[in-house]
């Protein structure tokens, strides 16, 4: 599990769920872009990423949810190395990236791939299915005509397109289904080991999305596919999960395994997000909006901790001190807030909404909660 | 029902998409009561939004429509563009998926809702503007005065899509349409703005039809649920005998819509029940059930006949030959 802390050998201690080396491994990411006023004075600094810490496990799927504004795009640009995050480091495959350059970037980048969210904007219109798939091979200089020919028909039938059919099409000849397909087997063309997915099935209608996750999870046990999926609906994420991270105003909130985190998470604002949940399920709750208020600007986040704004627990001492991610209840599950929700609300909080009730539910073992919080910062 | 608020019956839409005729929306009837909250389930292209535009009057000309949309007692269908501008705003309004769009981006949102309200009534712009002012604080946005001057990229998301309900309540309509209202926020936003719709049709004693695609929006704020697939509606019934405890889905398309929405009880990694293919094209739709050709459970009489939407339970119609088992779960 990782666990952003402030330790010198800055490696995660506890809840590593597979052993071995991670396959990623990302350790204080700071993004920052200076927003410029017309004439180019200094407006302010947007503070996108500040000081993310994660691993992710080779077959793994880390799933980061988050609103607009969170970073968890940035984030995933920041580990492309495109752009280049401002500091902290981003190990793949045991190579160092952020010291990379040219060539040997692009190599190392080789086993990390794409799919964003639209894929008509990600496929080049003027060009043939064929050839968008064909495209990193030829890049990379994978095999001769007559080899890259196979692997497209391969890699078409791989994602359920016809090659025959599908090939010879252009993008916008395909439904949005289709074309993400065509995104996904472009992406897997060069054998990543990595696949990070940027709100990839955001965009489809449901059944389709359902199609398309089912893809995902097909590849990941037939390819031994690791993924970072990242998406704003917490319900999407964990459908597809091993391990949940939230992410809050450019900083991580709460981490843990998929299934504690929703059976019991600690952070209020996680809380909040599963209340704000429409759910079918039977006697599942309605929505509410517990929380009020929209996430602040990233230009000058707030002190202390950045969701104490908005946050129905918050004291002085969250506006005064950061909290450090730490590690409660269940192995590998840790959340960054002074007042997790296995404790009682304070007694001084400023209740800027609706009072979070402290959560009762039981952990996945079954045992009752307890205050039994193992401090790791 | 004499008391309906809108009464649509056999609304029929098409298109001409090069020569060939695409029926959008194919024999669609409901009633809407005052106060009430209807949503209008369905995925690209199922003629939800279709149904509705064509009820305000949005839709391009060269578009067929018939049928009957009675407000209030008045027939809709068949008014011309200015005779229909009489309703929209006044009597039925609506707002948008995308707020940044909707909203000019050169004029100060205070100046673009008083501009609404001037439309439809003759007062002065001091007036107007006073309104204004009272409408953003209607739609509860902290420091309205100072907001009235702000321009819409100064707002976020969730400000801008209450400006646009502003500027839609400016008349006090009866009838509230809400495309895809919240799609673009995020959840924790749009529970505020779907919570703020609700108190706003509590104060102004006004319906509100609901058009999304989310089933769970559906099962969390409306009253009654229509669900429609390829221009016809397959399934409807109160909220709560669809969802939730001793809720029943019927038709295999609302239970396959159901069952691929990724829900937090189920654990990670688990196939999604999948439905292959996609909607069948809208020029050429099969002659049975439009459903048919991507259900696990059609037989020859789905393909060859189209079930008829009928009431098969109290307040439940369903347009399927072969429905789920009462309680759940095919």
């Amino acid at each position: 599990m990782t666990v952003p802390q402030h330790s010198d050998t800055g490696e995660p201690k506890t809840g590593v769920q597979k052993t071995g080396e991670p396959l990623l491994s990302v350790r204080d990411l700071v993004q920052e872009f200076t927003v410029r006023e017309r004439g180019g004075a200094k407006a302010g600094v947007v503070q996108a990423v500040s000081g993310v810490s994660f691993d992710v496990m080779p077959g793994e799927t880390l799933g980061i949810v988050g609103e607009t504004g969170s970073g968890k795009s940035t984030l995933a640009r920041a580990i492309l190395q495109a752009p280049r995050p401002k500091s902290g480091s981003v190990v793949f495959r045991g190579t160092e990236l952020t010291k990379l350059r040219g060539g040997k970037l692009l190599q190392a980048r080789r086993h990390m791939q794409f799919v964003f969210q639209d894929p008509f904007g990600s496929l080049d219109p003027k060009w043939k299915v064929r050839s968008i798939v064909e495209e990193p091979l030829v890049a990379y200089r994978v095999g001769n005509r007559a080899a890259r020919r196979k692997r497209v028909d391969e890699l078409l039938d791989l994602v359920g397109l016809d090659p025959s059919r599908y090939a010879k099409r252009h993008p916008r000849e395909l439904s949005g289904g289709q074309a993400q397909r065509v995104a996904i087997a472009r992406a897997v063309a060069l054998e990543p080991s990595l696949l990070i997915c940027d709100e990839a099935v955001s965009s489809l209608d449901v059944l389709i999305q359902a199609q398309v996750l089912n893809l995902f999870e097909r590849l990941r046990t037939e390819l031994g596919l690791s993924y970072l999926f990242i998406a704003h609906d917490l319900a999407l994420v964990k459908q597809v999960s091993d391990r949940v991270t939230v992410m809050y105003l450019g900083k991580l909130c709460e981490a843990g395994p998929g299934e504690s985190v929703y059976r019991q998470p600690l952070h209020p604002y996680t809380r909040a997000l599963l209340d704000s949940i429409p759910s079918t399920e039977p006697g599942g709750a309605r929505a509410s909006a517990t929380i009020k208020g929209e996430p602040p600007s990233p230009i000058n986040p707030p002190s202390g901790c950045r969701f104490r704004t908005r946050c129905p627990r918050a004291t002085d001492l969250c506006a005064e001190q950061e909290p450090m991610a730490r590690e409660l209840a269940t192995t590998g599950h840790v959340v960054a807030c002074h007042f997790p929700l296995t404790e009682p609300a304070p007694a001084a909080a400023a209740g800027n909404g609706t009072a979070v009730q402290p959560a009762t539910a039981q952990t996945t073992t079954g045992q009752p909660t307890t205050t039994a919080s193992k401090a790791v910062s | 029902m004499s008391e309906a608020l809108l009464d649509v019956e056999d609304l029929r839409v098409a298109f001409a998409v090069g020569g060939r005729e695409v029926r959008a929306v194919d024999g669609v009837s409901f009633t809407v009561s005052p106060g009430d909250t209807l949503a209008i389930i369905g995925e690209s292209g199922s003629g939800k939004t279709v149904s509705c535009r064509a009820l305000m009057g949005l839709l391009p000309t060269g578009t067929h429509i018939s049928g009957s949309a009675r407000l209030r007692g008045s027939e809709l269908i068949g008014l011309s563009d200015s005779e229909l501008r009489r309703y929209r705003g006044s009597d039925m309004a609506m707002v948008f998926q995308d707020p940044a769009r909707s909203l000019n981006p050169t004029i100060r949102v205070g100046e673009q809702i008083a501009e609404a309200i001037r439309t439809h009534h003759k007062v002065s712009k001091r007036e107007a503007n006073t309104q204004a002012v009272e409408l953003l604080r209607l739609v509860r946005i902290p420091a309205a005065e100072r907001r009235f001057h702000e321009y819409p990229h100064q707002l976020s998301g969730g400000m801008r899509q209450r400006v646009m309900i502003a500027i839609a309540l400016a008349c006090r309509p009866k009838l509230l349409f809400a495309d895809e209202a919240t799609t673009a926020l995020d959840v924790t936003t749009q529970a505020q703005i779907m919570e703020l719709l609700l108190e706003l049709q509590q104060e102004l004693d006004m319906a509100l039809i609901m058009i999304s695609h989310d089933l769970g929006l559906a099962a969390s704020y409306a009253d009654e649920v229509i669900v429609m697939y390829a221009g016809k509606i397959v399934e409807q019934a109160p909220a709560a005998q669809l969802f939730g405890v001793g809720g029943a889905v019927r038709m295999r398309y609302t239970r396959a819509l159901l069952d691929a929405i990724p829900h937090l009880e189920r654990p990670a990694h688990t196939q999604l029940p999948i439905v292959s293919g996609r909607p069948p094209d809208p020029t050429a739709l099969p002659p049975g059930c439009s459903f048919a050709p991507r259900c696990r459970y059609a037989e020859d009489d789905c393909r060859d006949k189209m079930p008829a939407l009928a009431e098969h339970a109290p307040g439940h119609r369903w347009a399927c030959w072969h429905p789920c088992e009462e309680g759940g779960a095919a």
